[in-house]
């Protein structure tokens, strides 16, 4: 490619939109942190976030963030595998997001009536004998319903990943002599480490902010990054602070797409996988 | 490339039809008049009979619209780009409203129906002279409980919340102000306290309610209750109703050492383009037979004393939903405290969710 | 490609119906004639007749999926832009640091995004309305749709790129007829979930709405507090069978003109 200034040009409408709803939008971030409560600068946010309290909101808001994409991974992966095999596999792939279509406070409000000391799954918890448990309100109802939220968005990109090798590479690997678990991880998984490692990006990083969710099915148990500003922004309406906490999501993101991106394989080479 | 051009095409179809379609039934339901008033309400928190017999008898076209928060609310306005011509904000947010110069003050002799408020919810401290505000609903915060459920548990005093035998069965409301205040009562300290001193007191005494906390959730509580999934939880008396309305084993106490009165009210704020239809609505809302209706609709109390003649004679003599004069002698109204303690009250009570297990 | 056995099987259909439980849940009660999503009474359609006289919810709904299709369009064209752009870039580092800035909004909680193009809309003097929401969908959609094509992108070959040109094929020509068709599930996915992202947002809508517009989400939401009614969930049902039933005919015709087209 040549070195010509116009090259990017219709890169434009990509541009404008950076410019106006994410550089614009930091900037007023990054200048609200500044400032406390009556409007004088300060430096006393940041102090105050290296608290306790804000210190272990991170640290759970993190360990919530990535349990749910290990779970989310460990179904997803699979189930895009086995997808890509089915006879119609567009349409199974469509019909895995058209549950994400339906709004999400009313699924929620359906998990509280599934999960329920009553409903449907205790009732059948009784009947094969294990008796029934409280499930709401726990991590495991939270992680559940997460994964549930955020299953599509990974199955999507690792799909894409799979769905493109070469049958004849899987059945070369074969007749060199590879078992299953050899092919998968020396030929099928760095196929698709791309397709994984976008996946991860749109769970980890949405998980770390999770609301609502940590309120209607883990009962405020939880509470992560995205609830403390949400709070501070609305009920507290301390936009210095609740600005704090948002630049230090937005440093720990920055942070996990350098760590996402360690291995790329210099420049654009990646595919070229022989 | 050809499929990509053509489902473009053929969405672009698909969402112009549809404009058209909105287009079309936007002006069928629009009616004759250009007269209009925009209302700025909590959803599901009027009868919309009501908005269609103002219509027929004014003129006037109601556009209803609704919020979930107080804050959202105040945001909305505050920001401008809009022309709410009426908004229900809770008493607090009145007095924030008030400072943040949103509202403006109201001419009573528009309002000729004003008489058949109650004297006692006139004048209240958020909004004394009624300069900004009417009452529009009112209540309590007290304990919603399913006796069914408990082994003779009662809670006449806010101090049976840290009985051993309610282990893992409470559910708080997600609001700072109403759970610490559950221990400032308890200690017979003002609910509207600055004190550091008895703030401090009253979450270390919360703290040893964790073990009693089941969840801290906001509004799903009703389905929770409803469902027999929960047996005792901090509540506002409007969901109480709504809980009782549905599940007749449950019941609503305001514990005697004295609770919240809180209010939603109908303010005019400054991003009004018509009052004068806001103030025939206003007029309007507060008939006795109309605010009856309307009470009845809702569920929640009313502030309209005239309007109780036209009620169920079971509702508007229930002690729990309309208390009597004794009894209100306890309640407190909250005082807007400055955002400086309210991020005291929500930094402490952050400290305590995160204690939760 | 190869036949699943019955494990695999086993597996998709304890997925599928995880997934779909929580709305055949939502549907079930819709026939409910008690007040709730609990104690069923007994079967009424009274909720799907509520849907059809009540103008205003059917207008909300209407604007919910107009805004959706087009928000979801129009972010994925410029999410697509934006992916190529970041493809093209050479600098190893600079790429690094647009695409971080690209995934800011997908890790801003919505309150912020909605409270800073508030901030924004009313700077600019957008009237606030059917455009600010149109807007702001297309803003935070465009993330989760380049993150969807970059992989797609980054797989492929760039000797298929050099190969095309060298035969004499214009830039023009090596985008339409060479990457475009290469990263078609990409654009797909981004266009999907660019849908989720926009029916399922409630508090930017919230925001950035104005007089007499509104959408589905930000209508459930404020019901939240005297109890959503079960007309909602008619109304869910209704819309989940008619997509259902799009999805399930558009996939056949498609099918059946591939056949065709196979066959000639």
């Amino acid at each position: 490619m040549k070195n010509n200034p116009l090259r990017f040009i219709y890169a434009v409408p990509y541009a404008v939109w950076m410019l106006l709803f994410v550089l614009a939008p930091i900037a007023v971030i990054v200048y609200y942190s500044f400032f406390d409560l009556s409007g004088n600068l300060t430096l006393g946010n940041y102090r105050n976030f290296f608290t306790s309290v804000y210190f272990k909101l991170t640290m759970s808001s993190f360990w919530y963030a990535f349990l749910i994409t290990f779970f989310s991974l460990l179904i997803s992966y699979p189930t895009a595998y086995f997808l890509t095999k089915t006879k119609h596999k567009q349409l199974w792939l469509l019909l895995i997001i058209i549950p994400s279509w339906i709004n999400l406070l009313l699924k929620t409000y359906a998990f509280i009536g599934l999960m329920g000391l009553y409903g449907p799954i205790n009732a059948f918890l009784e009947t094969i004998g294990i008796g029934s448990q409280q499930i709401l309100f726990t991590d495991f109802s939270f992680v559940f319903v997460s994964v549930y939220i955020f299953i599509p968005f990974m199955i999507l990109p690792i799909f894409n990943s799979l769905d493109k090798i070469n049958p004849a590479l899987l059945d070369a690997s074969k007749d060199l002599g590879a078992n299953a678990w050899v092919t998968f991880k020396r030929v099928i998984w760095p196929m698709t480490i791309d397709g994984v490692k976008s996946g991860v990006q749109v769970v980890f990083i949405p998980a770390l902010s999770l609301f609502m969710i940590t309120r209607l099915i883990a009962g405020n148990k939880v509470i992560t990054l995205g609830t403390a500003i949400e709070q501070q922004f609305l009920v507290t309406q301390n936009w210095g602070m609740g600005s704090t906490i948002a630049v230090f999501l937005i440093i720990f993101m920055f942070l996990i797409m350098v760590l996402t991106s360690g291995k790329e394989k210099g420049g654009n080479a990646n595919g070229k996988v022989k | 490339m050809k499929g990509l051009v053509s489902g473009a095409a053929a969405i672009l179809l698909v969402s112009f039809a549809l404009l058209f379609t909105n287009y079309q039934l936007e002006h069928k339901a629009g009616g004759a008049g250009k007269d209009t008033i925009t209302v700025y309400n909590w959803g599901e928190y009027i009868d919309p009979d009501l908005l269609k017999q103002f219509e027929e008898r004014e003129g006037i076209k109601v556009i209803y619209e609704t919020f979930d928060s107080n804050e959202g609310m105040m945001g909305k306005i505050e920001q401008g780009g809009t022309s709410y011509d009426l908004s229900v904000p809770s008493e607090y947010a009145v007095q924030m409203m008030e400072d943040r110069e949103l509202l403006i003050p109201l001419d009573f002799s528009k309002i000729p129906n004003i008489k058949n408020i109650d004297p006692y919810f006139m004048n209240l401290p958020f909004d004394t002279d009624n300069t900004y505000s009417i009452p529009y609903f009112w209540g309590t915060l007290g304990i919603a409980y399913n006796p069914s459920l408990l082994e003779g548990q009662t809670f006449e005093s806010w101090e049976s919340l840290w009985d051993a035998s309610l282990r893992q069965k409470l559910i708080l409301v997600d609001s700072a102000r109403e759970v610490i205040g559950v221990a400032l009562n308890s200690y017979g300290y003002s609910l509207n306290s600055t004190s550091l001193q008895q703030l401090k007191e009253a979450t270390d005494k919360l703290e040893t309610m964790g073990p009693n906390v089941k969840a801290v959730i906001g509004d799903e509580v009703t389905q929770l209750m409803i469902n027999n999934e929960a047996s005792v939880a901090l509540t506002w008396s409007g969901q109480a109703a709504d809980m009782i309305s549905e599940n007749e084993d449950i019941d609503y106490i305001v514990p005697e050492e004295g609770s919240n009165l809180w209010f939603d009210n109908i303010v005019i704020p400054k991003t009004a383009k018509n009052i004068e239809g806001a103030y025939k609505f206003i007029n309007f809302m507060l008939e006795p037979e109309v605010a009856a209706q309307n009470a009845e609709y809702v569920g929640y109390s009313t502030p309209n004393k005239e309007a109780l003649a036209f009620m169920d004679e079971e509702t508007v003599t229930d002690e729990r939903f309309y208390p009597n004069e004794e009894a209100r002698e306890n309640l407190e109204v909250y005082e807007n405290l400055g955002l400086e303690t309210l991020g005291v009250y929500n930094e402490l009570f952050l400290k305590f969710k995160m204690g939760l297990r | 490609m190869g036949k699943l056995s019955n494990l695999p099987k086993i597996y998709l259909a304890v997925v599928f119906l995880i997934l779909y439980t929580p709305i055949f849940y939502l549907i079930y009660y819709s026939f409910n004639s008690g007040g709730g999503m609990s104690n069923f009474e007994s079967f009424t359609l009274e909720h799907y007749q509520a849907v059809f006289q009540d103008t205003r919810l059917l207008i909300i709904v209407m604007n919910t999926v107009i805004i959706a299709l087009l928000s979801a369009l129009l972010s994925t064209t410029i999410g697509v832009i934006g992916a190529l752009a970041i493809y093209f870039m050479r600098n190893k580092s600079m790429r690094q640091t647009i695409l971080s800035l690209n995934n800011i909004l997908i890790v801003s909680p919505d309150v912020i995004i909605g409270a800073s193009f508030l901030i924004l809309f009313t700077l600019i003097g957008v009237k606030l309305g059917f455009a600010s929401v149109l807007i702001s969908h297309i803003a935070f959609s465009i993330p989760i749709v380049v993150i969807m094509v970059l992989p797609k992108l980054q797989e492929m070959s760039t000797t298929l790129v050099d190969a095309a040109l060298d035969l004499g094929a214009s830039r023009k020509d090596v985008l339409t007829r060479v990457v475009l068709p290469y990263i078609k599930p990409g654009i797909f996915a981004g266009f999907f979930l660019a849908l989720t992202y926009s029916l399922d947002d409630f508090a930017v809508t919230f925001f950035v709405t104005g007089n007499g517009f509104s959408t589905l989400s930000v209508e459930i939401y404020s019901m939240a507090r005297t109890g959503i009614t079960l007309t909602i969930n008619a109304l869910s049902g209704l819309i989940f069978v008619i997509t259902m039933v799009l999805v399930l005919g558009y996939y056949m015709i498609g099918s059946r003109k591939v056949d065709q087209g196979v066959k000639r």
